[in-house]
């Protein structure tokens, strides 16, 4: 079904794991003295374990050949004080990593949720939020696994192995350079599987990603599951999935069991001809039977870190995946939150610089600075002209270059105080004309002008104040209902404001709700019904009397008689508020003081409901759906 | 959970017993009741179907290890008797001792290979078993369960938690095994060797057990605490994401990052924990071993000075002891993914414990042929009363007879239960009490896919699926052909848009261009509903984001489309009523008025008003 949209373009594919797991050092600094130390400890606590058979050796050598009583009674209380130190050791190794990896995790986490929610909303059109949350959530969990595991014991168990075949080399260069026989051929077959394994794992992710995603559909479009009995089809959809993911986990099982084969094999049969030759030796009488014991107890000690050296690779390929999977999203420009003025502050070094592609789209912002000066400071001091668009041009960022654009040269005026009704076919782009204002998605081409600055010269954050919208959808959150409407107040807060805009809204009906205005709602809390919904966005939108209002559809969801109400209340808060109006019904229509015909992305007629009734069959036919229904 | 409902106790303690009911609604905090049990009886049943090839996988298991184990007996050998029999001039002793090392090394490998992907192929399956098993439970349970539950706590049992399973799968059950049968053998070959020091061995399994308990309580509690947490992160992403036109508008991006950072530390800490109570483990653990190593040389070395003692038997002994040791680690890990596993599970198996409100029937009844060779069929409902479990929006008892082929129009202010009424008749919920007769058959006695042949209900949330336009009308009736989703999409004049898309009717709605208006979503919701043919259609302010030409190219649509089918329509716009033979005024759950449009608009009820009203809104 669904992929990474990324997947597809990804060119960086052959970057070596290990320049993409560098990627992490910005998170990992902060902790990088626990990090370090704890490396170091695991090494030093690695090193008291091979020391302990040196101990053993020097004990079976000396005091009992020797049968030496209190020689035993030191070599056992060396035993034991290396003992507590390793145990200890390991203890702190882990103490000392524990907060900061979950405090890694977790910011990690934290930067990855700022930065979608201030990628373009573009952006998240393209991505399904389930291959988002699976980065936030199981890759993350991959990562922090690796910084606690495979990066520290790569180290140390590499150590480990270098420090033993010295140790060995050391006793017995004969039987260390045996034990060290297979080294090259482990290192060869380490090196292919690295690459193989990378693809597999990355196609696993991606995978879980796909099936997040058709599990979060599947509950967000329940209700049309339910209705049409499609509950069997969804789980074979998702069971089809599943078993993809199956199928790719089955092949990286497959390489990961060659390559444990090799390494268990490989060092096994060098420690038993270095045991063969070791014996020869000894019954020759070159090597003492207490030099062959603690080799050999040191080649048996070593055969772990080998070992592992297999899965460690395998985590760590899991985690370079992950990490380019995570920084797929983290490598996407973010909006910037305002003019683009060097040293603004700006989330990363990547937000500020301009864009690489569109330069369509920065050309209204490249006029900045002196467009700025003549438009007058911040604040209510502007010139109030209200909403203007100038030969507007917008095309979807990720639309075929060659496509119509969807909006092709807008030129609309909207009069301080003036309430402008946007009325359009289905699919004309009204909704899209709309989202532009507030810029959640850039113009192409044009400009749009608030009291004659230009929007592409306001901070984001002063331009979304100034300008309040009641989307189509309406998107309640799992806060009280109190919170959802006063979030569009921003400072101004308060019990008067609220009381206001509900009786705005008509929605007295919360005041009913089991606790008025702080029960909860949205997701988490109490559903409510469409219209209840709508009624709360549009108490939203007007709670923080924001100058610029862009209303879409808003009373589609209302019945005949709470349309009348909110339709007079309404009007009250439009007669000094400058209002663009998505409108499919002359009921709409009639709460603006003009009206607007969107087609073919151009506004062909502007002019009162009654004019454009006359005047413009076009209009007249959707108004009533008279007219040209004969051409249909 | 922006507001502190569960203010989580910040140490450990007493504070996390989770009766159910203790405080309020389990919903709230995430821990629906698991009956006793059932966690473990999770785990068995989807452990049993593959009895067999466990079975087969612990015993590739066992004789790798075994193959591995030989290696110090071998040493022993090789020093005690190779070595004095060499010096005789004996090769032949070194030569089986060479040869055994060779077989042993060769025979380990392979054994781990088949082992490997033995034990991939049955965590695989059992994944596969728990996913599919969570999915479906998810998809049977009811409308009102899933709005209470959230999706994104859904999507944390099928992710997250089944991720800890997949660990405790795919490593833990291999350490453990291994973990198990290190002790057994190395125990046992202690004991051969020598009975004194293998006693002192066993005797060291005491401490460590009461450590192992003592961490599986510990971190079995954290682990609980961890799951709920992330689950909580995920429900604010979700949440989130799926907001993000609100968000960004209304600027709520900084009180966001703030509400997600509590929930973010909640999950950091409880990790950290978790962390931390391994350390503790692995640290006792390790003493223990240790200092039971240094006791066994130190009582052996004695007695090979008493000479009671072979010196190669010690040399073993020795050998041994450390890997006797060795899988300590490992066993803490197995425990670590074992108790976050659990705690995943038991939140899984509460879920699967929860009885779908509105269960399929164990004896599924078929709809009778339809009486005359059209479509529609009779809606009875019969002594009707309904409630919210949580106590809210009820619709007092009331008898209603809808004749087959007839269309209703159900008219009323919001919450007047006109929602309701439809959700009982497209079997949303059960009625608190009586029923509801399709053909004189009650819709709880229809197997899914009978009463959506007999009832399908198109609402004003048109969501559509990752996929093609085609695939989403095509989730009326999976089967159909291109032309008759073609057709579908043309009677309802949804063709004209759809082919203006980039790839027409294989245009993926979530790919360039895709992009789809929320009218533009209406029509394919109606086309979808229009594929899937019913006997009953029950359309809830299904044309609410429509302009009027579409509405009315959808009402003349309708107009053939639903002759002979029987209709419940639900709108605030009148203009439905136009085409229905019947209206019904509700008001606050109760049907006030009953009778044909032109009755009713000649009358001076409520709907006279109505109908006026809306008559001057068109203006």
């Amino acid at each position: 079904m669904t992929t990474t949209p990324a997947a597809a373009s990804a060119p960086a594919q052959d970057r070596s794991a290990v320049r993409t797991l560098l990627r992490l050092w910005p998170y990992v600094r902060p902790v990088r003295a626990r990090l370090f130390t704890a490396a170091f400890v695991a090494i030093v606590a690695s090193c008291v374990g091979l020391v302990i058979p040196l101990v053993l050796k020097w004990m079976v050598d000396g005091p009992v050949a020797d049968r030496d009583p209190a020689g035993v009674w030191l070599g056992a209380l060396y035993l034991l004080l290396l003992g507590c130190a390793e145990a200890l050791l390991f203890g702190l190794r882990r103490w000392l990593v524990a907060r900061p990896l979950s405090g890694v995790e977790a910011a990690m986490r934290a930067d990855l949720y700022r930065h979608l929610q201030r990628l373009p909303v573009a952006f998240h059109d393209r991505w399904p939020s389930g291959q988002l949350l699976s980065r936030g959530t199981t890759d993350l969990m991959l990562l922090r696994m690796f910084l606690a595991f495979p990066l520290t014991f790569l180290l140390v168990n590499g150590v480990t192995i270098v420090v033993g075949v010295v140790i060995m080399l050391v006793q017995d260069w004969t039987l260390g350079l045996v034990v060290l026989g297979p080294a090259v051929p482990m290192i060869v077959t380490c090196a292919v599987f690295e690459r193989r394994y990378s693809e597999v794992a990355r196609r696993a992710q991606d995978q879980v990603g796909d099936l997040t995603t058709v599990v979060e559909e599947s509950v967000l479009g329940i209700r049309i599951i339910k209705g049409f009995g499609r509950h069997r089809s969804q789980a074979r959809a998702f069971r089809e999935l599943s078993r993809r993911l199956r199928g790719t986990e089955l092949r990286k099982a497959r390489l990961l069991a060659a390559i444990w084969a090799v390494i268990v094999t490989l060092p096994e049969l060098a420690i038993g001809a270095a045991l063969v030759v070791g014996a020869v030796r000894v019954a020759d009488g070159a090597l003492s039977a207490g030099t062959l014991v603690a080799f050999l107890s040191t080649a048996l000690a070593l055969r772990w870190p080998v070992e592992s050296i297999g899965f460690l690779l395998a985590m760590s390929q899991e985690a370079a995946t992950a990490t380019q999977r995570y920084f797929e999203v983290m490598d996407e420009r973010v909006e910037t939150p305002g003019p683009d003025v060097p040293g603004d502050r700006a989330h990363g070094p990547e937000a500020r610089g301009p864009k690489a592609r569109g330069p369509e789209t920065r050309g209204a912002a490249a006029r900045g600075p002196e467009a700025r000066g003549d438009g007058g400071g911040t604040g209510r001091g502007g010139t109030a002209d209200g909403l203007r668009f100038e030969n507007v041009r917008f095309r979807y960022p990720d639309a075929d270059p060659g496509s119509p654009p969807v909006l092709d040269g807008i030129d609309l005026h909207i009069r301080s105080g003036e309430s402008m009704a946007l009325v359009g076919a289905t699919g004309s782009g009204k909704t899209t004309l709309t989202a532009l204002v507030p810029r959640l998605h850039e113009i192409t081409g044009g400009r749009i002008t608030l009291d004659g600055r230009d929007i592409a010269e306001l901070p984001r954050e002063e331009l979304r104040a100034m300008v309040s919208v009641a989307f189509e959808e309406p998107t309640l959150f799992s806060a009280s209902v109190a919170e959802n409407v006063l979030m569009g107040a921003g400072d101004t807060a308060d019990e008067a404001r609220l009381r206001r805009a509900l009786a705005v809204a008509s929605a007295e009906f919360v005041h009913a709700l089991p606790r008025g205005t702080d029960t909860q709602v949205g997701e988490q809390g109490l559903s409510l019904s469409g219209g209840q919904r709508q009624r709360l966005a549009l108490a939203r939108a007007v709670v923080g009397r924001p100058r610029f209002l862009v209303l879409d559809d808003p009373l589609s969801a209302l019945d005949v008689h709470t349309e009348a109400a909110v339709e007079a209340a309404l009007r009250r808060v439009l007669a000094d508020t400058t209002a663009l109006i998505v409108a499919h019904r002359p009921s709409t229509v009639l709460l603006a003081d003009r009206v607007a015909l969107l087609s073919g992305g151009r506004i062909t007629a502007v002019g009162t409901h009654q004019e454009l009734l006359r005047t413009n069959a076009e209009y007249a036919h959707l108004m009533s759906g008279a007219g040209e229904d004969d051409d249909r | 959970m922006t507001a502190p409902t569960t203010t989580a106790p910040a140490q450990d303690g007493p504070g996390d017993d989770r009766a159910p009911g203790a405080d309020g609604d389990p919903f709230d905090r995430d821990v629906l009741p698991t009956p006793p049990g059932a966690t473990a009886a999770l785990l068995r049943s989807l452990l049993a179907p593959m009895r067999a090839r466990v079975a087969v996988t612990t015993l590739l298991l066992l004789l790798q290890q075994a193959a591995l184990q030989a290696g110090p007996l071998l040493v022993a050998y090789a020093i005690d008797h190779a070595v004095p029999a060499l010096r005789d001039g004996d090769r032949a002793p070194l030569i089986a001792v060479g040869a055994g090392y060779l077989l042993c090394s060769a025979a380990g490998g392979a054994l781990q290979y088949a082992f490997v992907r033995a034990a991939a192929r049955v965590n695989q399956d059992v994944l596969l078993d728990l996913r599919g098993r969570i999915f479906r439970h998810a998809q049977a349970l009811s409308v009102d369960f899933h709005e209470r539950y959230t999706s994104g706590r859904l999507i944390s049992r099928a992710t997250t938690d089944v991720e800890s399973l997949r660990e405790l799968l795919s490593e833990g059950l291999q350490e453990l095994v291994t973990v198990v049968l290190s002790f057994v053998s190395i125990s046992a070959m202690l004991l051969w060797l020598d009975l004194g020091l293998g006693a002192v061995a066993v005797a060291s399994f005491g401490p460590l057990y009461a450590l192992v308990r003592s961490y599986r309580r510990r971190a079995g509690r954290v682990y609980r605490k961890r799951s709920t947490a992330i689950a909580a992160v995920i429900v604010k992403f979700v949440e989130t994401m799926n907001g993000i036109r609100p968000v960004r508008a209304f600027r709520r991006e900084a009180a966001n990052d703030a509400g997600f950072a509590v929930l973010n530390r909640r999950h950091e800490r409880t990790n950290g924990d978790a962390l931390l109570e391994m350390a503790r483990y692995v640290t006792g653990s390790r003493l223990v071993a240790n200092t039971a190593v240094a006791g066994i040389v130190l009582w052996g070395a004695q007695r090979v000075a008493d000479g009671t003692l072979a010196l190669g038997v010690l040399a073993a002994a020795v050998l041994y002891l450390r890997r006797l040791y060795d899988p300590i680690d490992r066993l803490g890990m197995f425990l670590n993914s074992y108790q976050s596993a659990a705690a995943s599970l038991e939140k899984i198996a509460g879920l699967l414990a929860q009885t779908p409100s509105v269960p399929e029937p164990a004896a599924p009844k078929e709809l009778p042929p339809t009486a005359s060779e059209h479509p529609g069929r009779e809606v009875v409902f019969e002594g009707v009363s309904f409630a919210y479990r949580t106590g809210g929006e009820v619709l007092p008892r009331f008898d209603l007879t809808i004749p087959a082929g007839q269309t209703v129009a159900v008219v009323g202010s919001t919450g007047a239960g006109k929602s309701t009424l439809a959700k009982l008749l497209a079997r949303f919920y059960d009625p608190t009490r009586g029923r509801v007769l399709l053909d004189g058959t009650d819709l709880r006695d229809l197997a899914v896919p009978e009463l959506r042949r007999g009832v399908v209900m198109v609402t004003q949330e048109a969501f559509l699926f990752s996929g093609t336009v085609a695939e989403n009308i095509a989730l009326g009736r999976p089967e159909a052909t291109r032309q008759e989703i073609e057709r579908a999409a043309k009677a309802i004049g949804a063709h004209d848009f759809i082919g203006a898309l980039p790839d027409g009717y294989d245009t993926d709605v979530r790919k360039r261009g895709g992009r789809i208006s929320a009218g533009q979503r209406q029509l394919v919701a109606f086309a979808r509903a229009l594929l899937a043919d019913p006997a009953v259609l029950i359309l809830d302010e299904a044309t609410s984001s429509l302009d009027v030409p579409g509405e009315r190219a959808v009402q003349r649509a309708m107009a053939t489309v639903l002759h002979g089918r029987t209709a419940v329509v639900i709108a605030h716009r009148l203009s439905t009523v136009e085409i229905a033979d019947r209206v019904l005024v509700m008001e606050d759950g109760r049907i006030v008025e009953d009778g044909s449009p032109a009755e009713l608009i000649a009358g001076t009820g409520r709907f006279a008003d109505l109908h006026r009203a809306w008559r001057d809104s068109l203006a």
